[in-house]
């Protein structure tokens, strides 16, 4: 049967589709599109740098402009993931760098990028504009140098909360002259100086730059000049926010931020002087993005600039903003859209904080487009719960974290069960979850009869028992990432769900109570799914089959078994060569 | 205050602690017991970490007190817990530091938080607007940024002086802010004419008004 439409035209038409998960449905129709598909693909995102190999990707896809690759699981973030485990992307870069010469952009997340990867990088790509490295490590300031010298048309360098070698700040001053095409970059993470007058230079023969993020060592003092320098900048990231009050720095802040009619992102104010904060007050109104999350000042400092902040899309603060912050924030953000209130004593047992689950009552009920929450705190209650939920419908992505594991719910000593039930029945296009508090396997089963669209959940010092993670991985049809810690898990739910794993793109489990034997059998008998076992004690491969694993992590892939961990991973029930080991 | 018998005792505080009328020593005291059992009422939430975990066990009937307890730092001790990344691990506010200030003459005493402000300029100027009578008078000379206040209703000026660790009165701005604030345990804004007759600060007389 002849093909209907021309391939231009069908070509034509697939280059509207810019979701990865539209251009995949559409390589699933017939061998023809399948092929057309994959010849004018252009962007690529590999959620798991082990679930497929590169030479796999650059055969499919010879096209590819921008490549989009994650590394470690989410968990590394909160040192659950030794040191060593992987996520290496050097790899990658050398089958790029051949497969991919007109690359022209890299994001990569939770990997560990050598100098040596950045180097490869800087020579490779003739044409390369975007380099994206977020929660990465393994590089230095060198690295850094390679590529300002190299990359002749760089738009963007975005360096998002890595772990960098900071041996001087002289690598900025390896960007050319000539070099005038930056329109974005983020030194935020960056400890070490960079001298300034090259910043201001960069700056000045940056025409196009919308986006600057400093970092900690650029003084306020000097930041007018740089603001007078990119007057057309929409994101800003300002340095340490404290200096002596002088009226001739407090006038020359309060000019150039008046100056910046584009700017609708400020973030940075790290050691806050409150004295300086009225020099932002010009510029609130039309923020639509904030991160105050440094800021350590008080709720009253806080409080009214948030109050000015009428058309604030995202808000990032910590607990000094406190119910009253909140409360002011219900009434006069009506467009939040996203909140993030992270704790500023996480450590500390006891602390008195007046931000309580109210703060949070307050916004959902205040502000109708609110869809996206990370909220720490200290207590909470199953009635606070079901009113956000019967407040927010809309909410997407719901993460609570009360600071101490298993708190019931302080008013009446319940499990949290009911809270979070009413979350997943009533927010019924939620797509993540990250519960906490003392939780029985009930709350699992109003999960796995209600979260049909969950994407991704996390669960901690919950449960009761194997039935809890059942209900999960036989009711979620969605899930696709779950991670799990220190919960009473243990073979059974997993066994009898083995083939769920498959279309997931990864589970991880530590501190619970899945046994060798069981990470053996599954591996064995899942030729499609990695079973990682991450086991720092001695002589690993002596432990009986009885004993509960430290850590798992189980994912999906094409591409067989790695050969880059280090002693304290193995992959179960596959022998070396990849063969099923059956003994 | 505590009691003199020793602050180390190996057994649990009873009658002392009883018979001084309410006053709680458990928080002071060193025993083999950990502190803070007492400190709070309600049923206390425990965390019992990793090792604790039994199959099928139900949590909630665990509130009493358990041997395996607690201080405030031991959640430092479970990896990854509360689940914030490391970069913002110090985030701790800066500690309050507040002090008395007396004025001379005045009835009552202020107390300001020497944390909130980052230099001496910033100091003098709370010293304005707590004491509204004060204007400031920038002293040049041999001394820079020598600084007082002064009265314009009777003309008296007055010293900004401050008892440090050692128990000595020094005079406000000879140090680095950050040092002052670490030793100084008190302020007191001291008259002129008793600054150079009675405590023997050394005084310059050549003054300019700014």
């Amino acid at each position: 049967m002849a093909c209907s439409f021309p391939e231009e035209v069908l070509e034509y038409v697939f280059s509207f589709l810019t979701s990865q998960k539209d251009r995949n449905a559409v390589s699933l129709v017939c061998k023809s599109w399948y092929e057309m598909e994959r010849w004018c693909r252009k962007r690529i995102f590999v959620g798991n740098c082990y679930a497929v190999s590169p030479r796999i990707m650059i055969r499919r896809f010879p096209e590819v402009k921008s490549v989009e690759l994650k590394g470690k699981p989410h968990f590394a973030d909160f040192n659950l993931v030794p040191d060593g485990w992987g996520g290496y992307v050097y790899p990658w870069i050398v089958e790029i760098a051949k497969g991919y010469p007109w690359l022209e952009e890299i994001r990569l997340k939770r990997m560990v990028v050598t100098d040596e990867s950045l180097e490869l990088i800087a020579k490779s790509f003739k044409n390369f504009k975007v380099l994206v490295l977020s929660s990465c490590e393994g590089f230095s300031t060198d690295g850094l140098a390679a590529i300002a010298a190299n990359c002749r048309n760089l738009r963007v360098l975005d360096l998002r909360e890595c772990e960098v070698e900071d041996l001087s700040g002289h690598w900025l001053s390896h960007f050319p002259d000539t070099f005038t095409s930056l329109e974005s970059l983020n030194i935020a993470c960056l400890g070490s100086e960079v001298s300034f007058s090259a910043l201001e230079r960069l700056v000045a023969r940056s025409p196009n730059l919308k986006t600057l993020r400093l970092n900690r060592t650029v003084p306020l003092e000097k930041l007018s000049k740089i603001l007078q320098r990119a007057p057309q900048l929409v994101d800003f990231g300002t340095g340490a926010y404290s200096a002596d009050v002088r009226s001739d720095v407090y006038s020359g802040l309060v000019d150039a931020f008046s100056g910046c009619k584009n700017l609708k992102s400020l973030s940075g104010f790290w050691d806050v002087t409150p004295a300086y904060l009225p020099v932002i007050y010009s510029v609130c109104s039309q923020l639509t993005s904030l991160n105050l999350s440094y800021a350590t000042t008080q709720s009253p400092d806080l409080t009214k600039i948030v109050s000015q902040c009428h058309s604030l899309q995202r808000l990032v603060v910590l607990d000094y903003i406190e119910d009253t912050g909140l409360n002011t924030i219900s009434m006069s953000c009506k467009d939040l859209r996203e909140l993030v209130v992270f704790p500023s004593d996480p450590f500390v047992a006891d602390a008195i904080v007046p931000l309580t689950e109210q703060g949070l009552v307050s916004v959902s009920y205040g502000c109708p487009k609110l869809q996206s929450v990370l909220y720490f705190c200290r207590q909470m209650s199953n009635s606070a719960l079901i009113s956000i939920s019967k407040n927010r419908p809309n909410l997407t992505c719901f993460r609570l974290c009360i600071i101490e594991p298993r708190a019931p719910d302080y008013q009446t000593l319940e499990p949290l069960d009911i809270g979070f039930g009413s979350i997943v029945e009533n927010c019924k296009q939620l797509t993540r979850l990250s519960m906490s508090g003392l939780l029985t396997d009930r709350v699992f089963e109003y999960i796995g009869t209600h979260a049909k669209k969950l994407d991704m959940l996390s669960i901690a010092f919950a449960g009761d028992s194997d039935l809890g993670l059942h209900h999960v991985l036989s009711g979620c049809d969605s899930l696709r990432k779950l991670e799990i810690r220190d919960c009473p898990f243990s073979d059974k739910a997993l066994l009898a769900n083995a083939s769920k794993l498959e279309r997931m793109r990864s589970l991880w489990m530590s501190s619970c109570y899945v046994s060798f034997g069981a990470c053996k059998l599954l591996g064995q008998r899942m030729p499609g799914l990695n079973v990682e076992v991450i086991d720092e004690r001695e002589n690993i491969n002596s432990i009986p089959d009885y004993v509960p694993v430290e850590k798992v992590y189980i994912y999906r892939t094409v591409s067989g078994q790695r050969f880059d961990m280090p002693d304290f991973v193995s992959i179960m029930g596959k022998d070396r060569d990849g063969v099923y080991n059956l003994s | 205050m505590a009691s003199e018998t020793s602050c180390f005792t190996t057994e649990p505080p009873t009658a002392p602690a009883a018979a001084a009328g309410g006053l709680n020593f458990n928080d002071t005291e060193l025993t083999l017991r950990l502190p803070g059992e007492s400190r709070k009422s309600g049923a206390k939430r425990r965390f019992s970490g990793v090792t604790d975990l039994k199959l099928g066990e139900n949590d909630r009937s665990d509130t009493e007190c358990s041997g395996v307890t607690e201080s405030p730092s031991s959640k430092e001790q479970v990896v990854g817990w509360p689940p914030v990344r490391s970069h913002r691990k110090n985030m701790t506010k800066r500690d309050c530091k507040y002090v008395k200030v007396a004025v001379d003459g005045a009835p009552y005493l202020r107390k300001v938080d020497l944390e909130f402000y980052s230099g001496y300029q910033q100091l003098l100027c709370a010293f304005e607007d707590l004491f509204s009578c004060f204007t400031i008078i920038n002293v040049t000379g041999d001394v820079l940024n020598e600084r007082k206040l002064m009265d314009p209703v009777n003309g008296m000026e007055y010293v900004p002086t401050y008892e440090d660790k050692d128990g000595d009165w020094m005079l406000v701005g000879d140090v680095p802010w950050k040092m002052f604030v670490e030793s100084c345990k008190r302020i007191r804004l001291m008259k002129n004419s008793e600054a150079i007759n009675g405590s023997g600060i050394n005084h310059r007389q050549l003054y300019l008004f700014t």
